[in-house]
């Protein structure tokens, strides 16, 4: 099946699989630093195991991202 | 308000853009923006806001100008070293646009303080670098119903939004802090300069944006850049019926101060 992640085409070959293991598949390093959303809604992070893909589904990442210190302003 | 003839010719080509005009350039000059971190995001966006000739430019910041600021945070000078950001600041302002009115607040945003500074103003400016105070200006905003540009930036990334009353927020995007063990250490961090001059530039550009009440703002999107291959892109969102602070059962009813994960590269 065909599914987009972030914004580009991929191919799942096989069975369908959840979107924590497309995260693994996807190189997420580190999934606690990322929200994953589906077809437009936010998946809460305790579920993304038991969420499966299906054909056409549009999912994107979206990082944490603060700045280029961790304490005091950027 | 009329301008004089020295604003004609110093905002002329605002003025002679059809989205700004003498109205605009007006608002412009009637406008007060607040900046959350004279750093690498509030640098840049201060220095095209005092250009601009906005009208109150509120800057809150508690730290020293370091040498190692001076890569990115380009409203600090190397005779600055030493000096207190905001003081730093407002100096160059006053050089940039004498017509500025810069109101310093010297101190660390959190939970006691940050919802009487921002009343003031018409648009803040998240220009901190740090999970806490993140959420905290969200909650701030979504609690007083006050617009702001959220801007995170690590390494050759860069993200921005726009949160206006009714909007969708940030908490809606990222819910919580992320645990302290899963931010990235301050050896895996860091950031190319020009993409904290990126990204402050845009905050600043939306701040005008909003002042004049022209085009679209990043409300409802999160605008997304990677600099290493000069890539955008933008994701659509929507409000988050679970979101803990804009979301149907709220949790979040009055502001709290996040944890801030222990990490510092430099020596106190």
């Amino acid at each position: 099946m065909k599914i987009k992640v972030n914004g580009k085409e991929r191919e799942i070959n096989g069975s369908s699989i959840s979107l924590a293991e497309l995260l693994k598949r996807e190189k997420v390093e580190n999934p606690e630093m990322v929200s994953v959303q589906l077809n437009n809604e936010f998946v809460d992070k305790v579920k993304l195991a038991g969420v499966y893909l299906k054909q056409a589904d549009e999912v994107d990442f979206l990082y944490f991202m603060g700045g280029g210190s961790l304490n005091g302003s950027v | 308000m009329s301008l004089s003839e020295e604003q004609i010719d110093r905002y002329s080509r605002h003025i002679i853009l059809s989205d700004v005009g003498v109205e605009g350039q007006e608002k412009i000059l009637s406008g007060k923006v607040l900046i959350i971190g004279a750093g690498g995001l509030g640098a840049p966006a201060a220095l095209y806001l005092a250009a601009a000739g906005v009208g109150t430019i509120g800057l809150v910041d508690d730290g020293l100008v370091e040498l190692s600021n001076l890569q990115r945070q380009v409203i600090h000078f190397t005779p600055d070293v030493g000096k207190p950001k905001v003081l730093s600041a407002k100096e160059k302002i006053a050089e940039i646009n004498p017509e500025v009115k810069v109101t310093t607040y010297q101190e660390r945003a959190y939970s006691g303080n940050i919802a009487k500074i921002i009343q003031d103003y018409d648009f803040i400016i998240d220009g901190t670098d740090n999970f806490p105070a993140k959420f905290l200006i969200n909650d701030a905003c979504v609690l007083g119903a006050k617009p702001f540009s959220h801007g995170g930036i690590l390494r050759f990334e860069g993200q921005a939004m726009t949160y206006l009353p009714k909007e969708a927020c940030y908490r809606c995007i990222f819910g919580a802090p992320p645990p302290k063990n899963a931010v990235p250490t301050c050896s895996q961090a860091g950031i190319l300069g020009a993409v904290a001059g990126m990204l402050g530039t845009i905050q600043a550009a939306e701040a005008l944006r909003f002042l004049i009440a022209k085009g679209e703002l990043l409300v409802n999107r999160l605008l997304i850049f990677d600099a290493l291959r000069m890539s955008f892109r933008q994701v659509t969102f929507k409000r988050n019926p679970h979101c803990p602070i804009c979301g149907e059962n709220p949790s979040i009813k009055q502001l709290i101060d996040e944890e801030l994960p222990a990490c510092d590269l430099k020596k106190k």
